[in-house]
């Protein structure tokens, strides 16, 4: 069904198709009516809220306002040290906070110029948990946007995976949701015992997981019709927009940045990019599903390959072994002198960063997460801007919903996978 | 390609205009002395340089000193896959410089943030409206003279805003003296703790201040 065909933008173009002209419209005809939806509507995804023209049930033009999580990160990073606000990384994309928590590590470690020092235990821990947070928020996207086209089934398969990927994060963090789990030069705490083998386990389960999800939507007819030829956003659209990961690619743009500028130890794994080659709702959600099973694929190479091996017997740091950058362990600051100091000046200046400017961007669930930070030297950023993907991603929506029935927009939502935490900052 | 040559092309272009490219963790940054060329040299990068993503506008301010605006566009190709960083300065007294939403769409949305962080204007958007803040919100969060903890403001109807606590009031821990479990926002009881009370009475005061009665258009508070 091509959406264009029923698309009849204003008054005079019904009038023109119409044998007697003008006479036989009728009052409401051309008549547009606007419609609030949003920002607490279950489809919205959160506090999105959308102000719709409608011709009938077309939309004739879509105004997106957000804002209304708007809590000012970027203002609250000024005015605290790079540590410290490594827990407002868990609430942007909190769907996938461990991802950024990760990226923003990286963003800081790129400014002192110690990313290269990384350990390569610490590299794949790292790139473990952005693959977890991966699947974590595809299985989100994919449930609510199959449960927003009326599937709720789908929405409940995927939510018992997430479970089990939430007990995982648990026990490698010490919380579910809000983990702070890396720290400037490297990550709070090593792998727990026991853990690599129940992430084999999950891994297992997760892809059976997947290919019931695929069973139950990918040849599903009221699904495919719902999705297929909905939302469709041409390559140079995309790039014009700015447009980033699924929803990049979804339009045919060849540009992953673990594949392009790779990070970590994203260079020494396999793994395949997905294309897609309409830039429609149903070529998203195929990437998403493929996505998931390269993470899958992703995260066995690394656990496979894991320095030190499951339970670190060669004693792998996890941290880069300066005092200076990361916290001293405890023992040490109780009975050494020159440890004590570096823990004091830690806590209390935070590292000690160049003066300079840096942007660092990695490949998030949602798209290309940036930070972008200008130091004056010290511990506080002078300027810390935070380059959402769901922020960019959203502002192509006044362009990409006109002409659409109503009902299309829980699917165009569904298919951009967005989280308004991030939007907002 | 690298982006040390872009930078290079983009001076043979403009000359005096873009300074020496600096480089700093491998990343080049170039600076454009008139702003209000941006969006002519913008165009260039995109036309003749394969420079067809912009991947963030964003300012900063430089309290204190003159010009106090920095913007910096983070450009980007697919085609070369290069980074390149643009910078320009707007004094104070201006305020202002051309749009480059004709160049690449997805600026509308990144010169809003700027507009409404900051106070900058950007000539020739065509919907330069506050985005994250409210319509009719009177300061610019993101100066560095505004304070971390807000300043109050009322648009009738729409939203108003208090000076959040620092310490004290309803979310933040007390610092000092008793265990941090006594010093929880839940377990402290408003009506016998003085900081509550404080925070209270000072809330009422700035509200009165604002709108002329010492409660908001938010829900009243009962007795």
């Amino acid at each position: 069904m091509a959406t264009q065909d029923l698309q009849i933008p204003d008054a005079a173009a019904r009038a023109a198709v119409l044998p007697g002209g003008a006479e036989e419209l009728t009052d409401t005809h051309g008549e547009k009516m606007v419609l609030n939806m949003g920002p607490s509507h279950p489809a919205t995804h959160g506090v999105l809220r959308i102000v719709l023209e409608l011709d009938g049930e077309i939309i004739t033009k879509a105004t997106p306002e957000i804002g209304y999580l708007h809590r000012g990160d970027e203002k609250i990073a000024e005015n605290m040290t790079y540590t410290q606000f490594i827990p407002y990384t868990d609430r942007l994309d909190y769907l996938a906070p461990l991802a950024n928590n990760v990226a923003y590590a990286l963003a800081v470690e790129k400014l002192m110029g110690i990313d290269h020092q990384l350990p390569p235990r610490c590299q794949y821990i790292r790139v473990i948990c952005c693959e977890l947070a991966r699947i974590s928020s595809h299985l989100l996207g994919l449930g609510s946007m199959a449960m927003d086209v009326g599937a709720l089934t789908v929405f409940l398969f995927t939510f018992t995976e997430r479970e089990k990927i939430y007990n995982l994060i648990e026990a490698l963090t010490g919380a579910r949701f809000t983990t702070s789990y890396t720290r400037i030069g490297g990550v709070s705490r090593d792998l727990p015992a026991g853990w690599v083998e129940q992430c084999r386990k999950f891994l297992g389960e997760v892809t059976a997981n997947i290919d019931e999800t695929e069973k139950l939507l990918t040849r599903n007819k009221i699904f495919v019709d719902r999705n297929r030829d909905i939302g469709v956003i041409s390559r140079e659209a995309a790039i014009d927009y700015g447009l980033s990961g699924p929803n990049l690619r979804g339009s045919g743009v060849d540009f992953d940045l673990r594949k392009a500028h790779p990070y970590l130890i994203y260079d020494q794994l396999e793994f395949d990019v997905p294309i897609g080659s309409v830039g429609d709702c149903y070529d998203r959600y195929l990437i998403r599903i493929e996505e998931m099973r390269q993470s899958v694929r992703l995260l066995r190479q690394c656990l496979d390959k894991l320095p030190g091996g499951a339970g670190n017997a060669s004693k792998e740091p996890v941290n880069i072994p300066d005092g200076k950058t990361v916290l001293p362990p405890k023992y040490k600051v109780l009975t050494s002198m020159e440890e004590l100091i570096h823990q004091f000046i830690l806590v209390t200046e935070g590292v000690n960063a160049p003066p300079g400017e840096i942007y660092f961007s990695a490949e998030n669930p949602k798209g290309e997460l940036g930070f972008y930070i200008n130091s004056k030297g010290g511990g506080t950023p002078h300027r810390l801007k935070i380059r959402s993907p769901s922020f960019v991603n959203l502002s192509i929506l006044s362009f990409l919903m006109p002409g659409h029935m109503i009902s299309d927009t829980v699917a165009i939502f569904g298919s951009f996978d967005f989280v308004m935490g991030e939007c907002d900052r | 390609m690298s982006a040390l040559e872009l930078a290079q092309q983009l001076k043979a272009r403009f000359g005096d205009c873009i300074s020496e490219p600096a480089e700093f963790r491998a990343e080049i940054t170039v600076r454009l002395s008139e702003a209000e060329r941006i969006a002519e040299v913008c165009q260039f990068a995109k036309k003749e340089m394969g420079i067809d993503y912009l991947v963030d506008i964003t300012s900063i301010d430089n309290y204190g000193t003159d010009p106090r605006w920095t913007i910096i566009y983070h450009l980007y190709g697919y085609g070369h896959h290069c980074h390149l960083r643009l910078k320009t300065d707007v004094s104070e007294e201006k305020s202002e410089l051309p749009t480059v939403t004709g160049v690449w769409r997805t600026a509308d949305w990144h010169e809003r943030e700027i507009y409404d962080m900051m106070g900058i204007q950007f000539r020739g958007h065509p919907d330069l409206r506050r985005i994250l803040m409210w319509e009719g919100y009177p300061y610019y969060p993101l100066r560095k003279d505004f304070p971390l903890g807000g300043k109050p403001s009322a648009v009738p109807e729409i939203a108003f805003t208090q000076t959040a606590p620092e310490e004290g009031g309803p979310f933040v821990t007390i610092a000092g003296g008793k265990s941090s479990t006594a010093r929880e926002p839940r377990v402290r009881e408003p009506a016998s703790d003085d900081v509550e009370l404080n925070a209270r009475v000072e809330r009422r005061r700035d509200m009165k201040e604002v709108h002329g009665h010492s409660h908001g258009p938010g829900p009243v508070e009962k007795k």
